[in-house]
């Protein structure tokens, strides 16, 4: 208990100055006059508008990412304390004093700082150098498009950053398996790989596809791991399950989570009210609340409504009614009844209003009590102003001719019989027996005498129409569809029978008072499946590009310019980086290849854990890029250069894994292949090259890593081990024996019984399978 | 390797049988363990199949053939009216017959054939093939029917083969054979003239041929392994040839000769046994450079023999397909419109077939101008102002897809209005480069843009007709420019590819590809873009041509190649693919719907009184299939981790584990190529895209239960009854198939009276979804 009075309390620090440095030139490159310029530049003016929004706590609905990403920026002016206030109209303008612009775009550029030391920890924990570590942190340090993409209120640096964090928790993971399942540092980096990528996704969808490379990586390591039969079935279960909770259903909880604080703080209705549902409408503050609230829940005989389609394509709309009649004749020469038209009117109207009518009484007002309408009932709809009934017959649709025109039903006296009940059909019942609810109820309107169904067509009618939408009625039975079904929003019970009385009712604002509350996960898959869905416009763009401009970096985009000073930023790569990444992708993918047919032909150019951790990094960094980049060949959206962020950081993180392989395997291989490898007639000369070279490399590559430490004595071993290996191959078992002795003579370094038993492996084998 | 195939079989009548599951999975393992593989390898095939000697099998497959061609040639000539895409593939069977030239977005092997057929059987193309309903009345159309229904019956014996192949077990090969001749949706795809058996035909064709070749692969280079292997090339190319979805069963080909070779090219026996041993012997310190050696000439060997019969002959014949399409078709007909100029002028009946005008564009020249994108037309105006509030009041310029007066265009200098046709004045050829004006022909007004935005694309600039009698402003003036300028610096007509630069705010002229409003008379928008890019939008080429000073020569010089026709052809396939999109508020049918049987498609008939046909799987038959999926990925996952432990199976159940990962996997895959990739496509969807996948997921069916049934048995040894499991689950899904067949069988040989939801109908209670509206 005293324990500590025993012994002395001891604090070891390990601290790797590398990391310690980069984070500091890579802050500095990042933080460094963040304020400047204090104007509207690029994109900020999109995102800027949602900070607004989120300081004003106002509703919107964004269809080009998750929220996360805009809850950052806006984090950062909630620390900055901005109130919101400032109008984000035009690129260029001059931010008022109002707005915080430093602790705006603080949190993007801590985001792109810190990518700096983090590419550093990856590079090392895949198992290559400090030096190409360092190389690589370097290389996204001075790369000025991650730069200038860091500095401003965007979100790709944020991306990067959690793309990032994933890949390198999960390394930590994956390294901290070896000594020590189920510590807590190898529960912390599961989890924090989960929590990394639900973050990545939650910024923008393409971090999905950084999330299923690390799923993939994760799903490989798992299937070695059910392979490995040292461990007991229990065990492997174990690992499976504390995987599938880290990686499956705890990205699933955080992106929830962010929604939900979405969706807690916008509480307001604003300007994309709109688009949702009446029901989400309903559960926020102001707007369509301030309206619904209260009213009664259940439809009655009598019940005076307004229907909206569920559809709200291309405007979301009411059914709407008007004392003019369909022309006689249309422009084409077809013929119309010359009935009142029906339509669906994007605003709110008085002509919006219907009252559902009894068939078998003539009243208009609800009984007392009221008398319910459930799912199957006949109902009629009789227009509120005109209070003509709801018709549909066997006349073609102004402007659908393969459907039934509907009307408002008028008698001419001729042989056209009023066709006005209708069938109530509740999509979304839970039983059969279910009433009609204001808000909640999705339903149908099936015609009795024609089954056929309600429809919004969407066309906009011509002037005799007013550009109101078509609506008509459309014989079918198949499906469900959105154009199809409508939803009461605005109820009350009719009292007055007169019409005079009722139109001034009708024109009253209706007003009761009850809260309606909508459960998170139905707002949540509403948002969601409204977000997906959501179409914007994809209009070309003046810097628009494609995804092959982008390798090529034939594209650039201006994002500001001084109106006077003719100062600008421009995002704009580094050729020298773009170009070599590139080139270090290709050699990975030819060496990879050839090495792979090198393997199945059981020739070990590499050692097995060397060959591992080439694989790993290509797999990371090569794969990285190709899944971060090639989906957006697929992509039908406007796209743009800084799209290709954060395929290009992985393939910067690929360039001095390259290079360190190149120089440590290659340069010495192709320095060798100056004598032919079958000239083994110079067996003795060829060793003494080969022991030259590797004492030159040996002392280089100490000098530029500085001090080894324990987790580098494979690469050292690696080494020694795979010149062995290349060279001793093609003898047979005797003659290898004798060689390897040769070299053990030559006294090279105290490493040697490592290397013997490496190399003893891969003669092993070959020699296997040469026999 | 002989040893580790041959080695141990108890009855020499397996072995060319056998699959290549067991040879794979011996090769898999490596050598080291390959006399492991050979002690299990004879107990694979499962003991029943040894019963059956070889007359009854193929007593059986005929009986199979029998029932396929009973229930696919039964009142086959019912209705005796077109139903549904007869509207279609019939008429471009007529096409071929009358050789007119028309367009269509699939590849034409598939209405060649049928137009052939139709051909051979007295069918004159007569027939007009308006709207789906209309009656043959005399024409003969059962020929054309009865060659499809040919096709598509030829399924089943290939999935029979197929199957029996993968599982040497005949009853997993009858059950699959069950499963289809039982399903009414294949059975009535089959029955009209339509594409789906042809191509369904041609993927299990391939797919039989390749399980064919596959199963040689102990003796490579032999007659039989080298048949098969070039017939999965043709039939590659047949389906490729009839739709593009074809495409699917060549990567599966694919995926199975890659990973082929690669388990070839890790074979390190393979070399030895044809050089290495005898090189050994003369030189034991042969080094790896033979070794190497040895192992080109065997593999390479191999690989040339897959390139030669998977790459080289599918593609000369799809090729060929082409070829005699092309030579086929050489009148003119609706397809026209679709293709360029240049292509047009292949065409007797086209303007432009054999017309002769002056190659090279001079001032003064009467010009009509074509947009290079498909299906956009020629530059156009017309007397008609914008109307107020769209831009300037200024005359319109739209695209038009008819030929007409108003597509007239006059090249002239841009500073001085004298008249080019002057014969006085030299003939001025135009150069690339050159600042020239556009004079409409018929209203004299100039081709005109200036900062005003453009009726529909808000981003570009709006072009218009401006000038009184051709004397205009500094805004009429454009640059004419070649694109990928090859032959100097005169502008070609028909070749020439060109953009227009208008002069004073650099904007091209090229068209958005939009429908103008009815002010518009829905002519496409033309507009001038400030963004430079190279798109076909704003390249245009130079179709007729009219210069009284200049000598007209032949076009056939014009003609393209081949190449360039084959893709061209490609090109205005792939976009009219891209074109078919569902309209909003339209009923579509989603590819998740298709395994459940979700909804049918109306062939024939609405109406009470009506002979309706409607193509709806046998909902037993997918409802299997459905659960067949998931059982399968559960056992198949229970084996695969079970083995990844390294539980030792016993050895009936290794090998029916080996049917079940390797045969089961292949099917599987199949199903999974010609479904999901349906789920990233834009275009509109049918029902009955999804037959394809259907048959490999029934093979799947097939295969599965006899595997668990076998398992069942295997682990009810103890009891005396055990042996009969297997025996009564087969026949009880056989039968229950069947039954389920009679009950649906009006379906597919067309049912009248009252629908389905009416208690008197001979179909009610059947309609067991909502959705199904028979």
């Amino acid at each position: 208990m005293l324990g500590f009075l025993q012994r002395p309390v001891v604090v070891t620090a390990d601290i790797n100055l590398n990391v310690v440095a980069l984070t500091a030139v890579g802050l500095l490159s990042r933080l460094w006059q963040l304020a400047y310029p204090r104007a509207v530049v690029f994109d900020e003016v999109y995102y800027g508008q949602y900070i607004s929004f989120y300081m004003k706590r106002i509703f919107f609905l964004d269809g080009s990412g998750p929220p996360f990403g805009h809850m950052l920026l806006a984090l950062g002016g909630y620390l900055g304390g901005f109130d919101g206030n400032f109008l984000w109209n035009r690129i260029g303008a001059e931010y008022s004093t109002n707005v915080p612009v430093w602790s705006l775009r603080l949190l993007p550029a801590l985001a792109g700082a810190l990518s700096v030391p983090m590419a550093y920890q990856i590079v090392w924990e895949l198992g290559f150098s400090h030096c190409a570590a360092v190389g690589a942190a370097l290389l996204i340090l001075i790369e000025n498009a991650l730069i200038t993409q860091s500095r401003l209120m965007l979100l790709e640096s944020a991306l990067i950053f959690f793309n990032l964090l994933a890949v390198l928790s999960y390394l930590k993971f994956s390294n901290s398996q070896k000594h020590g399942p189920f510590s807590p540092s190898w529960w912390f980096w599961l989890i924090l790989t989960g929590v990394a990528c639900a973050c990545a996704v939650g910024i923008k969808y393409v971090g999905v596809f950084t999330y299923l490379l690390v799923l993939g990586v994760a799903a490989v390591h798992a299937w070695h791991l059910i392979g490995d039969q040292t461990l007991s079935n229990v065990r492997v279960l174990c690992h499976l399950l504390a995987r599938a909770v880290a990686l499956l259903v705890i990205p699933v909880l955080v992106y929830l989570l962010f929604f939900y604080v979405h969706l807690l703080l916008l509480c307001r209705s604003g300007p994309h009210d709109q688009i949702m549902s009446s029901a989400f409408q309903a559960s926020l503050e102001g707007g369509l609340a301030r309206i619904t609230q209260g009213q009664p829940l259940e439809v009655a005989y009598g019940s005076q409504v307004t229907l909206k389609n569920a559809f709200g394509q291309p405007v979301p709309c009411w059914l709407h009614s008007h004392q003019s009649t369909y022309p006689v004749i249309y422009e084409n020469g077809r013929g119309s009844s010359h009935q009142q038209q029906v339509t669906c009117y994007p605003f709110k109207d008085v002509n919006n209003w219907w009252i559902v009518k009894d068939p078998g009484r003539h009243q208009l007002v609800v009984n007392n009590p009221p008398r319910p309408v459930r799912h199957g009932d006949i109902v009629q709809l009789a227009h509120g102003m005109t209070t003509r009934l709801l018709n549909t017959h066997d006349v073609a649709a102004p402007l659908s001719p393969h459907s039934q025109e509907v009307s408002c039903y008028i008698d001419y006296n001729v042989s056209m019989p009023a066709q006005n009940l209708w069938r109530l059909d509740i999509v979304n019942r839970e039983s059969d027996t279910d009433v009609w609810k204001t808000i909640v109820s999705e339903v149908r309107f099936v015609h009795v005498n024609t089954s056929a169904v309600l429809k919004l067509s969407g066309a906009p009618l011509p002037d005799w129409g007013f550009r109101q939408l078509e609506v008509v009625g459309e014989q079918l039975s198949r499906g469900y569809h959105g154009s199809t079904v409508w939803s009461v929003e605005e109820h009350r019970y009719g009292r007055s029978q007169e019409q005079k009385e009722r139109e001034l009712e009708l024109h009253s604002p209706t007003q009761t008072d009850v809260s309606r509350n909508l459960s998170f996960m139905a707002r949540f898959s509403e948002l969601q499946w409204r977000m997906l869905t959501v179409r914007s416009d994809d209009s070309e763009h003046k810097y628009s590009s494609t995804p092959l401009d982008w390798v090529m970096l034939d594209t650039n985009i201006a994002y500001w310019l001084h109106p006077r000073t003719s100062a600008q930023i421009h995002l704009l790569g580094n050729i020298v980086i773009w170009a070599s990444a590139s080139l270090a992708t290709l050699v990975y993918a030819l060496l990879f290849i050839w090495y792979l047919f090198r393997r199945r032909r059981r020739v070990c150019d590499l050692p097995e854990d060397c060959w591992l951790r080439w694989a790993l990094a290509g797999a990371l960094c090569a794969g990285g890029w190709a899944v971060n980049y090639v989906p957006f060949f697929m992509m039908e959206k406007t796209l743009f250069l800084y799209h290709y962020l954060p395929a290009l950081t992985f393939q910067i993180l690929l360039l001095p894994v390259v290079l360190e392989h190149v120089s440590d395997h290659l340069c010495r291989y192709g320095a060798l292949a100056a004598t032919p490898p079958w000239g083994y007639g110079s067996r003795g000369v060829l060793n003494g090259d080969s022991s030259v070279m590797q004492m030159g490399l040996g002392s280089q590559a100490r000098l530029c890593r500085g001090s080894e430490d324990e987790a580098n004595e494979g690469c050292r071993e690696r080494k020694v081990a795979d010149v062995h290996g290349r060279w001793g191959r093609p003898f047979g078992p005797g003659e290898h024996q004798e060689q390897r002795e040769g070299q053990g003579n030559m006294g090279r370094d105290p490493e040697q019984p490592v290397v013997r038993g490496r190399t003893a492996w891969c003669m092993a084998e070959i020699n296997q399978e040469a026999l | 390797m002989p040893p580790a195939v041959g080695g141990g079989l108890a009855g020499s009548e397996l072995r060319p049988r056998r699959g290549r599951c067991g040879s794979q999975a011996a090769r898999a393992v490596g050598p080291d363990v390959a006399t492991e593989a050979t002690t299990r390898s004879p107990k694979r095939p499962a003991p029943s199949s040894r019963r059956f000697e070889a007359p009854g099998r193929w007593a059986l497959l005929a009986l199979v053939t029998l029932m396929s061609f009973a229930t696919r040639f039964h009142r086959l000539d019912q209705p005796p009216h077109i139903c549904w895409d007869e509207t279609h593939f019939g008429k471009m069977g007529s096409y071929y017959i009358n050789r007119t030239f028309f367009f269509d977005v699939h590849p034409p092997l598939g209405k060649m054939l049928i137009g052939l057929a139709g051909h051979l059987t007295g069918y004159d193309g007569t027939f007009l093939f308006q709207k789906p309903g209309d009656e043959y009345e005399h024409h003969s159309y059962l020929g054309m029917r009865g060659f499809c229904a040919f096709l598509g019956a030829l399924l089943i014996p290939f999935a029979y083969l197929t199957v029996l192949e993968l599982s040497q077990s005949l009853p997993a090969a009858l059950l699959t054979a069950a499963l289809l001749t039982f399903d009414t949706g294949c059975l009535t795809l089959s029955q009209y003239i339509l594409l789906d058996p042809i191509l369904m035909f041609f993927i299990m064709a391939a797919m039989l041929s390749m399980v064919k070749y596959n199963s040689y692969a102990n003796r490579p280079f032999s007659a039989p392994w080298w048949l098969w292997l070039s017939l999965t090339g043709v039939n590659l190319a047949g389906a490729l040839g009839v739709k593009f979805v074809g495409l699917f069963i060549i990567l599966q080909v694919g995926w199975n000769t890659v990973s082929d070779l690669w388990h070839l090219f890790g074979d390190l026996s393979l070399s030895m046994i044809t050089h290495m041993s005898g090189i050994r012997q003369i030189m034991p310190h042969m080094p790896s450079t033979l070794h190497w050696l040895g192992l080109q000439v065997t593999v390479g060997k191999h690989l040339t023999a897959r390139i030669l019969c998977l790459i080289v002959l599918p593609l000369a014949l799809y090729t060929a397909t082409y070829a005699v399409h092309f030579m086929v078709l050489n009148k003119s007909g609706p397809g026209d419109g679709f293709f360029s100029s240049a292509f047009q002028a292949r065409l007797s009946g086209n303007n432009l077939h054999n017309a002769s005008i002056p190659e090279h564009l001079a001032y003064g020249s009467v010009i009509t101008v074509k947009s290079a994108r498909m299906a956009v037309g020629y530059l156009h105006s017309h007397g008609h102002l914008y109307p107020e509030g769209i831009g300037a009041r200024q005359q319109q310029v739209t695209t038009y897809l008819h030929k007409d007066y108003n597509n007239l265009w006059i090249i002239k200098k841009h500073n001085t209005n004298s008249d080019p046709l002057d014969p006085s004045l030299p003939v001025e050829f135009v150069k690339h480069g050159d600042v020239i004006r556009l004079e409409h022909k018929e209203t004299s007004r100039n081709l005109h843009s200036h900062y005003h935005e453009a009726p529909l694309t808000r981003k570009h600039y709006q072009v218009t007709g401006y000038g009184i009698n051709g004397t205009g402003d500094s805004n009429d003036f454009w640059r004419i420019e070649v694109v990928n300028r090859k032959f100097g610096n005169r502008i070609k007509v028909l070749r020439s590819r060109i953009r227009l630069i208008h002069l004073v705010t650099g904007c091209v002229l090229g068209s958005s590809g939009k429908v103008l409003p009815k002010w518009g008379w829905e002519q496409l928008e033309v507009t001038c873009t400030p963004y430079l890019k190279e798109t076909l939008n704003s390249i245009w080429n130079v179709e007729d041509h009219i210069n009284p000073k200049l000598p007209n020569i032949s076009l056939d010089v014009l003609q393209p190649s081949f190449p360039e026709i084959m893709l061209e052809a490609h090109m205005v396939m792939i976009r009219g693919n891209n074109g078919l999109k569902p309209k909003d508020n339209e009923f579509t049918s989603k590819p998740w719907h298709w395994p459940i049987n979700y909804q049918g498609l109306r062939f024939s008939g609405i109406n009470d009184t009506d002979f309706r046909v409607y193509l709806l799987g046998n909902p037993v038959v997918w409802w299997l299939n459905l659960l067949s999926i998931a059982l399968y990925l559960l056992s198949g996952s229970i084996f695969a981790v079970a083995l990844q432990r390294g539980a030792r199976l016993p050895a009936e159940v290794e090998g029916l584990s080996q049917v079940l990962l390797q045969g089961g996997g292949q099917l599987l895959l199949g199903w999974m190529m010609h479904y999901f990739p349906f789920f990233l496509m834009g275009r509109i969807l049918y029902f009955h895209h999804y037959f394809p996948a259907m048959l490999f997921s029934s093979m799947l069916t097939g295969l599965l239960w006899d595997t668990l049934l076998r398992l069942c048995a295997w682990s009810l040894a103890s009891f005396s009854l055990a042996g009969h499991v297997h025996t009564l689950g087969i026949l009880s899904l056989l039968l229950g198939i069947a039954y389920s067949f009679y009950l649906f069988h009006p379906l597919a040989y067309g049912m009248v009276g009252p629908l389905a939801q009416d208690p008197r109908s001979p179909m009610a209670g059947l309609r067991w979804l909502e959705s199904w509206d028979f």
